[in-house]
């Protein structure tokens, strides 16, 4: 099948404008024959069941959490960006559009990002109205903040606590519909296959998470709205529940998995403290506005830190070496997330890590303080030159910029950022890839559509800080529910989606099938087991830097792996009742295959761009040294592939990247 | 360390449900109190045994999905934290530790440690909304300003995570506190002003229909919320409730 982006001719300021001038709608009255199914309440998914439910579709949604308000779009920490120019400091749609495509390292569909761009500023309308309480000014009009690879301040923020207060309003929007009776939420339940009937996505298989039970949904529509693939690492800042399975059970029935391999590898996340480690703990990028990341300029200085004899806050100014700020004058600590995360494993591959695992850098809070308490002291009148006082002063302005991190980070750590620098190291955080999806979200299955996170259409090969929660809700809120009706309105006539049909039959029979064989096989090993190696073969060899050798041993020991999953898997108790060692082996099972898919597209793209560090791929002379190195001639496509079976019988469909409004040049931040 | 657990295991709602004592050894100081779980219940699964069910699943304290009593009170013995941030070196080699789900007529146990927390959606759909359409033909953002102050006291009350430890805490099972901290939140701000009234009357409504129980202000509930909730949302929410019913 050819890939077609449908993505609407004319200028690009038009495309989206012109486009919706120009779809077919489905009036008032017929809406409230329509159904549409909904799997994930986060960001994407609540405000996209939130809307469809207005514009007046019956909507059944669906998440594994206990509530919708708990899906992990709540953990996103550091803001939201839109192109509102309120700073007057020069940024506008384009500008937005511009550094999201190349923040993406030219990987990404231009017609997608401006679309993006252009309703970004609608966004914080919205939720205003809402009654999400962002971040103020002493005057009452909405703060900003800086994020990483971008020169202006278009960040909206609410704390550290952004997500949250973004999903706890889609959340809302949601509940005044559930209220209504518009929408029909299904919660602690999960989706374990899509149905389709005459080629069309028609409805899905659910479990009952509390009681075991198998349930068939219909619709005229399927919304997927599941999250980031992340935790095929096993570590990452994901969720623990947080997986691929809706997405892959997708792609196993037809829809292509595009650019599997754009992972983002976040900077600023806890280390790893030992082998019980469960997940790791992001500290949210706009700590970079203020810290300042660095590691001793001498091993000997390294060494006496690690044996205890020497305290970073004692180490001279002039002994330091804040790697980010001498490489790249122009972003210093603002570089973008891929950039900052090679960094400090650069640093800490030559031997330079502060910690005992050899994998941490500073991330240090002390000049910022200065900087924070002279500022208050001028405008209070105090001593500017009283140590003890600025110091005072600084600490609680960056309190209150910043609480509720540094509280998280001493509760974990054990130790106080206010007094000594924080230790921080990159861990797996964001998916670019995803499910392939044209202009208008749909996948390569008609009546499939995918949003947010789960899809891959708007971050290219890397993603910007600030940018998923726009993504989210700019597909949920805005894109999306457009989009979906110029689809419905074929589907006025169609009346009810039985689940009577054999499509509905089969696809039941086979997940009661795998339940089956996961509870009866005699196994010797538990799920953990299989997903902490999987992580493992991940992390090593097709993590934050790529080569051709280890992606190749990489994809022959997950396909060992796998085999033994299906041999040696061990499941506890019953299919009937709450199980979550089944849950997670469902899961787990679809991590295995996805691993391997993974590995396989990064071997294919011999080039680095973004999160997609490839060893072979780097500059070799002049100030860009060492650099990754893309290659637009070859590689400016996206890889979509296609289920056949094996992920090694995957075949490869190419949508080939235009870039009309924008010229592709070497991404530098130096 | 080795430490001696002893955990509610309840196998469904119907069924009557007991203490179980276990041994966990060789537990660091750095894990979390959920890590140390993980453990046994890898022990559990190795052994044939069933594993412990409990909610959990961002790990950094902001899903509100993790919901243990330890030792007698709700998140453990640490302060603004919930159960996934609470770390082993809260604990001393040797140490019992009791382990309970959060119980409250409105939270029925479902199995183990886990608990059905829908009352707190339901109160929700009741109210926590302002009534504007999501198609983001609204105003400007910043053509109503807010009082920074209310702002950020309407933001502490939206950092609410809706875990139910106050309702686990308090000894009429109140959920005051959840109800008061999103009652407030929209009545400090200008947008939520229109619908004020019938918010505070339909939520406390519900609150009531789900079988909470009254605030006697014993503040039980502020000590343990993982998130500083103040109890001056209590007091906001009975301000407008009385608002309310005066208008009505």
């Amino acid at each position: 099948m050819a890939l077609d982006s449908k993505t609407p001719k004319g200028p690009i300021k038009d495309k989206w404008t012109n486009y919706k001038n120009k779809i077919d709608l489905v009036n008032p009255a017929n809406k409230r024959n329509i159904d549409v199914i909904v799997v994930g309440t986060g960001l994407a998914g609540g405000s996209a069941a939130a809307t469809l439910a207005e514009l007046g579709y019956n909507v059944k949604a669906f998440c594994f959490q206990d509530s919708p308000r708990r899906a992990h779009s709540i953990a996103a920490q550091g803001g939201i960006n839109a192109a509102k120019n309120y700073q007057g400091d020069g940024d506008s749609t384009y500008r937005l559009f511009y550094d999201t495509v190349k923040g993406g390292d030219y990987r990404s569909r231009e017609a997608n990002v401006y679309r993006l761009a252009e309703v970004s500023a609608n966004i914080i309308d919205q939720c205003v109205a809402q009654g999400v309480p962002f971040a103020r000014e002493y005057g009452g009009l909405l703060d900003n903040r800086s994020f990483g690879g971008v020169l202006v301040s278009r960040t909206f923020y609410a704390a550290g606590q952004t997500g949250q207060q973004l999903l706890l309003g889609a959340y809302s929007a949601m509940n005044r519909q559930i209220g209504r009776g518009k929408i029909k939420m299904y919660n602690r339940h999960e989706m374990l296959d899509v149905v389709k009937v005459d080629g069309k996505a028609r409805g899905i298989i659910t479990r009952n998470l509390i009681t075991g039970e198998i349930e068939r949904h219909s619709a005229h529509a399927v919304v997927l709205g599941s999250g980031g693939y992340g935790n095929v690492f096993f570590l990452s800042t994901n969720a623990m529940g947080s997986n691929v399975t809706a997405g892959w059970k997708a792609h196993k029935r037809g829809a292509y998995f595009a650019n599997p391999c754009y992972t983002q590898i976040h900077p600023t996340c806890i280390p790893v403290s030992g082998d019980h480690q469960s997940k790791l703990t992001l500290m949210s990028e706009s700590l970079r506005n203020d810290g300042r990341i660095w590691v001793p300029k001498h091993m000997k200085d390294v060494e006496a830190i690690k044996a205890g004899t020497l305290k970073p806050v004692d180490l001279a100014e002039e002994d330091r070496d804040y790697y980010l700020e001498r490489r790249y004058p122009a972003f210093g600590n603002l570089v973008p997330r891929d950039v900052a995360s090679r960094a400090a494993k650069e640093r800490c591959d030559a031997g330079y890590g502060v910690n005992a695992t050899g994998e941490a850098v500073y991330l240090d809070f002390a000049s910022a303080i200065t900087r924070y308490g002279k500022e208050q002291a001028t405008i209070k009148g105090l001593d500017v030159n009283d140590a003890a006082l600025i110091k005072k002063l600084g600490q609680e302005v960056v309190k209150n910029k910043y609480g509720n991190l540094f509280q998280m980070y001493e509760k974990i750590v054990d130790q106080d950022p206010y007094n000594t620098p924080m230790m921080i190291y990159p861990a797996v955080h964001y998916t670019m890839g995803g499910v392939w999806v044209d202009y208008n979200l749909m996948t390569t299955v008609p009546g499939l559509y995918c949003i947010g996170e789960a899809n891959f259409s708007d971050h290219g090969a890397n993603r910007l800080g600030a940018s998923a929660l726009m993504q989210g809700l700019a597909d949920g809120y805005f894109v999306l529910p457009y989009t979906i009706g110029d689809y419905l309105s074929d589907d006025i006539r169609t009346g009810p989606i039985s689940t009577d049909s054999k499509e509905f039959e089969e696809a039941e029979n086979d997940v009661k099938k795998t339940l089956e064989f996961f509870i009866t096989n005699e196994g010797q090993h538990s799920v953990d087991y299989f997903h902490k190696r999987l992580g493992k073969i991940m992390w090593n060899k097709v993590g934050m830097s790529r080569n051709v050798k280890g992606l190749t041993e990489a994809i022959a020991e997950i396909k060992e792996l796998r085999a033994q999953f299906w041999k040696e898997v061990k499941v506890p108790g019953a299919a009937d009742e709450y199980n979550e060692e089944l849950a997670k082996a469902g899961r787990v099972a679809d991590f295995l295959e996805l691993g391997e898919l993974f590995a396989k597209d990064a071997l294919n793209r011999e080039e680095s761009c973004g999160g997609h560090f490839r060893e072979d791929s780097v500059e070799l002379d002049g100030e860009q040294k060492g650099e990754a190195l893309r290659n637009d001639k070859d590689f400016a496509y996206v890889s979509a592939w296609e289920y056949k079976g094996e992920p090694s019988d995957a075949v490869l469909h190419k949508e080939e990247l235009e870039f009309n409004d924008i010229e592709l040049k070497q991404r530098s931040y130096k | 360390m080795n430490l001696t657990l002893k955990i509610w295991r309840q196998k469904n709602a119907s069924d009557k449900g007991k203490m179980v004592d276990y041994k966990v050894n060789d537990i660091s100081p750095d894990m979390s109190f959920l890590e140390m779980l993980d453990v046994l219940n890898e022990q559990l699964i190795n052994t044939g045994d069933q594993p412990v069910a409990f909610d959990h699943d961002c790990r950094e304290g902001i899903c509100g999905m993790c919901s243990l009593y330890i030792n007698g009170e709700a998140h453990g013995p640490d302060r603004g934290v919930t159960t996934c941030q609470l770390h082993m070196r809260m604990f001393k080699d040797g140490d019992t530790i009791f382990i309970e789900p959060f119980r409250a007529k409105a939270f029925p146990v479902v199995k183990d440690l886990i608990v059905d927390r829908s009352a707190f959606d339901r109160v929700q759909h009741a109210g926590g909304f302002i009534s504007v359409n999501t198609s983001g033909n609204t105003i400007d953002a910043n053509a109503t300003p807010v009082n920074k102050a209310d702002a950020d006291k309407a933001f502490e009350a939206a950092t609410c995570i809706g875990c139910g430890a106050c309702v686990a805490t308090c000894k009429n099972s109140s959920a005051m506190l959840f109800v008061g901290a999103k009652v407030s939140q929209f009545a400090l701000l200008p947008q939520g002003q229109v619908e004020a009234t019938d918010r505070v009357l339909n939520m406390v409504k519900q609150m009531d229909e789900e079988g909470f129980g009254n605030c006697t202000n014993t503040g039980a509930c502020e000590v343990e919320c993982p998130k500083g909730i103040s109890l001056e949302n209590i007091a906001r929410m009975n301000t407008e409730f009385l608002k309310a019913s005066l208008k009505g």
